[in-house]
């Protein structure tokens, strides 16, 4: 049998990367400029049978309907935005991608940047390797994490692992879902703006869809207000974000910790001389102990695939 | 002359004097003046001692801030202090046994910033292990489009964390941290069996059994360079050290070799041994993360500070039993 044809999209692990190539025929399509992808695709058609995507690119309509013979796409992430699942399903294509073992990482960035963005921790961290050291009288003091309402934009699984988190810290927890979840004591709340207007810290862990995009709109962050805190570890177009930034400029918003952005690797310049904000490059699940959970996972799917046993995390 | 100022105290205003050492926050002070008549030698023309045996000599309260030192010379000028309050938990700055001995009593802040300094060393730590505040500066220079995607941290989740005094903070630190899914081991001074976390008898023993140490104790001599070269090594190669007590817990000078010599993982400070200096090697560190002894400044502790130095004056005024009085049994809190 023909050895599986994959195409791996963008550069996204070593190990992934080198596993995908001892075990598979592997395709890198970052090696070409992105004018040549097309015909790239086209040119190796008849091979390629496997796509395996990235939050940074995915496998829309076009790149789909060049592969005639695709069978299976594999994204690494647990949010499939950039997968257009509706034509992999009238296609026939399989899709997978890496629940729970990114639940924990997600979970604790998205806490982490809480604290920093309150207690100013990068900033008082950038104030010390400029050499200076401010006397106590002078800094502006910061806002206290514990106790604060936290609400939560989605209560899956990283919803859920934030929670359980953010209750170690006094916390207590309110969410909005599409759904009530009764198994949870949390308060639910059936619409974002009344869960901005009833929370402190309002963290984004929905996944994007046509209906959560610009969720957090311009209504939204006045909702939360200018001692509220805004964490965004979902998508960055989940955030109107013109809007947060025209927010944070003019004091209207408390604070953000943003892992994500609308136009990825790009970031806002107006914020870079914010102290109330802490911008990561997408890190949510940047540890070496999860990439290469989900890479084993990544590579267990693909193996279930190709020796027609079940699939270990299908999205559908 | 001390009949003489108590009886000047008296005509010129109800208020009892309190002796402050250096300027102290604004929303501190301003509670301050309105029910005490503040003595403040810095806005005298006066070299210190002086101004203390000018007007200072019938004070009974002093009020320390900033870790001012309060040691046997500075008791001398003070013949009437019977009361010492300072905004610190922490008591290292003070002679406790001079303090005895001359009959005054001290009160500290208690256990009130006890959450906030909780918080904060989880923060230093996740931002050590996930990179936070090194992938920020990374993003504010621009280099996420140019250079690509930050290199990897590591995982919080499993890490075998030691709490090294195991008193307010520390307990509050464990908390937070076992929703985490890291596994709490602890030294104190002695065993505590009523907590379900293991205990080491040495901190070389935590070490060896660690993979994160965080240091939550009161500086003693007993505890003064306890992070030593020894305990560096026991923790190991990917080890990191987050210190939210007090800098001098650590042997600096160990700590800055072994970072880089890259024997040592990582650290998040947020005190050091000659604060304000810090060593500069650590400036261009990516694995360290820096503050300014910054772990109990948040808006909320300064009102409940300030209540709490208030009420602890008031007592002493009218012979009351103290709020936050440091005894033996207080400086358990911390190991």
């Amino acid at each position: 049998m023909e050895s599986l044809g994959v195409l791996l999209t963008a550069r996204i692990d070593p190990y992934l990367e080198a596993e995908l190539d001892r075990r598979f025929k592997l395709f890198r399509l970052w090696e070409l400029p992105p004018a040549q992808r097309r015909e790239f695709l086209r040119e190796n058609a008849e091979a390629i049978r496997a796509v395996v995507g990235s939050p940074a690119l995915g496998a829309d309509a076009e790149m789909i309907d060049l592969l005639p013979r695709l069978e299976i796409v594999a994204n690494f992430g647990v949010g499939l935005d950039k997968v257009d699942l509706r034509r992999c399903r009238d296609r026939g294509v399989r899709v997978v991608y890496t629940p729970d073992v990114v639940t924990d990482d997600t979970a604790d960035l998205a806490i982490g940047l809480a604290i920093a963005a309150m207690r100013r921790i990068c900033d008082s961290d950038r104030y010390l390797r400029d050499g200076s050291w401010k006397g106590k009288g002078d800094y502006k003091l910061t806002s206290k994490f514990s106790g604060k309402t936290v609400g939560i934009l989605g209560l899956g699984r990283i919803g859920q692992a934030v929670a359980k988190r953010a209750e170690g810290f006094g916390c207590p927890i309110c969410y909005c879902s599409r759904s009530e979840k009764r198994h949870t004591n949390y308060k639910y709340y059936p619409s974002v703006l009344e869960l901005a207007a009833n929370c402190q810290v309002l963290v984004v862990a929905c996944p994007l869809t046509e209906e959560t995009h610009h969720i957090i709109n311009r209504e939204v962050i006045d909702a939360l207000g200018p001692n509220g805190v805004l964490v965004n570890v979902g998508r960055g177009p989940h955030v109107d974000e013109c809007e947060l930034v025209s927010a944070l400029l003019d004091g209207q918003l408390g604070a953000a910790g943003l892992d994500v952005f609308e136009h990825e690797p790009h970031v806002p310049e107006q914020l870079f001389g914010l102290d109330n904000v802490v911008l990561v490059p997408h890190i949510g699940t940047d540890t070496l102990e999860t990439s290469k959970a989900m890479a084993d996972l990544i590579l267990e799917n693909l193996e279930a695939h190709v020796s027609n046993r079940p699939l270990l995390t299908p999205a559908f | 002359m001390a009949l003489g100022s108590e009886a000047q105290g008296r005509r010129g205003t109800e208020r009892p004097q309190l002796l402050l050492l250096r300027p102290p926050l604004s929303v501190l002070h301003e509670a301050l003046s309105a029910r005490f008549q503040l003595l403040r030698p810095w806005e005298s023309p006066l070299p210190f001692d002086r101004f203390l045996a000018a007007h200072a000599a019938g004070v009974r309260a002093l009020l320390v801030t900033g870790l001012a030192s309060v040691d046997g010379p500075l008791l001398d000028a003070l013949p009437a202090l019977r009361f010492i309050v300072t905004t610190s938990s922490g008591v290292n700055h003070i002679d406790l046994a001079e303090c005895a001995r001359r009959g005054i009593a001290v009160a500290n802040a208690g256990t009130i910033f006890s959450l906030d300094v909780a918080d904060y060393a989880v923060g230093l730590l996740i931002d050590v292990l996930r990179r936070v505040s090194a992938s920020d500066r990374y993003v504010r220079r621009g280099l996420w489009p140019r250079a690509g995607d930050y290199p990897l941290g590591s995982k919080l989740g499993s890490k075998r964390v030691g709490i090294v005094g195991l008193g307010s903070i520390g307990s509050e630190i464990a908390k937070r941290l076992e929703a985490f899914g890291c596994s709490i081991s602890y030294f104190s001074r002695s065993r505590k069996p009523q907590v379900p976390y293991t205990y080491f008898p040495s901190v070389g023993d935590l070490a060896a059994e660690s993979d994160v140490l965080v240091l939550s104790c009161a500086l003693t001599e007993e505890t003064y360079h306890i992070i030593n070269r020894d305990v560096m090594s026991a923790l190991g190669k990917d080890g990191i050290i987050i210190n939210v007590g007090r800098g001098a817990l650590v042997d600096e000078a160990e700590l800055v070799k072994h970072l880089m010599q890259r024997e040592i993982g990582g650290a998040g400070l947020d005190v050091f041994e000659h604060e304000p200096a810090v060593p500069e090697e650590l400036f261009c560190m990516d694995n360290v993360v820096l503050s300014a002894h910054f772990s109990v400044e948040t808006l909320e502790m300064s009102t409940e500070l300030c209540q709490l130095v208030i009420a602890n004056l008031n007592a002493f005024f009218s012979n009351r039993p103290l709020l936050t009085p440091v005894s033996a049994r207080t400086r358990s809190y911390y190991s």
